[in-house]
């Protein structure tokens, strides 16, 4: 999905959807020492050696390249959690609880932190496999909503970069529901009257063949 | 760092009440109005404060360079003031996207422009002036008298219908495109009086109607034969 950013894409590109899980909390263990950080969006430290402490994600990711720290993998990253994950979500029509931005943090953390994953390929895999059959669910959901009077979807427990991909299409989707079956209901009203003749025009009726 | 009591549009929320600091309003401010295609209230305190939030921390880093300080914590706030400011520029951004898609109908409509900031509304005027200027140059110009406005579909416009937004769901009827056609009547009728080829039909058809039985003559007009009337 291209991340562009305008008025018939989603809201939001991917990138900002990124920024906005940048600033989720995360737990670092510096090996430096450094006097707190007063930011505009917090206040931040102070960092001594070996004492974990928490910081925005963004923040954990700049200290990290400059290796500055080591960043401890969030629990719900762990082999044992994602397996359990994986199989609940396999097995239930429902979507299960995962943190918002999971997606995005698992990303960066790959991308930025890989030594300090235990188990880093099965991780990777169990989220792929996650997010493979989430989107799955999501497609499979929306065959099957009613095609009358269906005025808005509720997704529970969809995750930020999943909502942002499907948003521009359901929300299109539903207008066009709503266009069509006002439209119809002004083509009843003016064709009660036709009805019964018209019926009489069809041929017989074909069965159709199974496929 | 709390709203102030008349932020009535976020304070209202009751997860405000967890953070109010102005770094989490203008997320919310941003994400709000990246969010809906509608323009929503600006929020002008809010702003202000941001924007002398930022002036501060990038007086502080001028200080920070200046004392040699390392460059890292530099860095750091660097990186912070830059997250900031993307934020405002971005919620700026968005709106004047918004302006411009809507601009007339946002100039029309009283509760739509009172939602703009004052530079907004300044920027607003100055759009629909060059769009109006540039459509009449382009295009409008070159039309009959009664389609030369920008506002307007016609001057038998009750409304000003130009602009989807002010159209709202009207089914407009076609006979606007068929009218000029009845306008130019008369001179094409003189035009088709003075031809000279169509009247040496017309008179041998007069003279001997089987020859020429390609046209008739009904009333003065002269039809092709299949032509529907």
């Amino acid at each position: 999905m291209a991340g562009v950013s305008g008025p018939h894409a989603s809201a939001f590109s991917a990138a900002e959807m990124e920024f906005l899980a940048e600033d989720e909390m995360i737990e670092i263990v510096p090996n430096m020492r450094m006097e707190p950080l007063n930011f505009i969006s917090g206040d931040f430290g102070p960092f001594r050696p070996q004492i974990p402490t928490e910081v925005p994600l963004w923040l954990a990711v700049s200290l990290r390249k400059r290796g500055k720290c080591t960043i401890r993998t969030p629990e719900w990253m762990s082999v044992e959690k994602l397996t359990q994950v994986l199989e609940a979500e396999r097995d239930s029509e429902k979507f299960q609880p995962l943190p918002f931005h999971y997606v995005e943090i698992s990303r960066l953390l790959f991308d930025h932190a890989r030594e300090d994953i235990p188990d880093v390929y099965m991780v990777r895999s169990l989220i792929e496999d996650i997010k493979d059959v989430r989107f799955h669910k999501i497609g499979t959901g929306l065959e099957i909503i009613s095609k009358e009077r269906t005025y808005a979807l509720r997704l529970k427990n969809l995750s930020a970069m999943e909502a942002n991909i499907v948003r521009p299409f359901v929300t299109k989707a539903l207008e066009t529901f709503h266009k069509l079956s006002s439209s119809e209901m002004i083509q009843e009203t003016d064709h009660i009257s036709n009805r019964q003749p018209q019926a009489t025009n069809r041929g017989p009726r074909r069965q159709l063949k199974d496929r | 760092m709390e709203s102030s009591v008349g932020e009535r549009s976020l304070a209202d929320d009751y997860e405000s009440l967890l953070s109010t600091t102005d770094a989490e309003l203008l997320k919310r401010a941003w994400k709000n109005e990246k969010a809906s295609p509608e323009i929503l209230k600006f929020e002008a305190a809010l702003i202000h404060r941001s924007r002398q939030q930022i002036q501060l921390m990038e007086e502080t880093v001028e200080d920070f360079n200046k004392n040699g300080v390392d460059s890292l914590t530099v860095s750091l706030y660097q990186m912070d003031l830059e997250r900031t400011m993307f934020l405002l520029r971005s919620y700026l951004r968005t709106r004047l996207q918004k302006i411009e898609k809507y601009v007339f109908h946002i100039q029309k409509t009283t509760e739509l422009w009172n939602q703009l900031s004052r530079q907004e509304q300044k920027f607003a005027r100055s759009c629909a002036e060059d769009l109006k200027h540039h459509l009449k140059e382009s295009v409008l110009s070159k039309l009959p008298n009664q389609y030369q406005s920008h506002l307007k579909q016609s001057s038998a416009s009750e409304e000003d219908d130009m602009d989807a937004l002010s159209r709202k769901e009207e089914y407009v009827e076609l006979q606007n495109i068929s009218m000029p056609l009845w306008l130019e009547f008369d001179e094409s009728k003189e035009a088709a009086d003075n031809d000279l080829i169509l009247n040496a039909i017309k008179q041998k058809i007069s003279m001997d109607a089987v020859a020429t039985r390609q046209y008739t003559l009904k009333n003065g007009l002269c039809y092709p034969r299949g032509h529907l009337g």
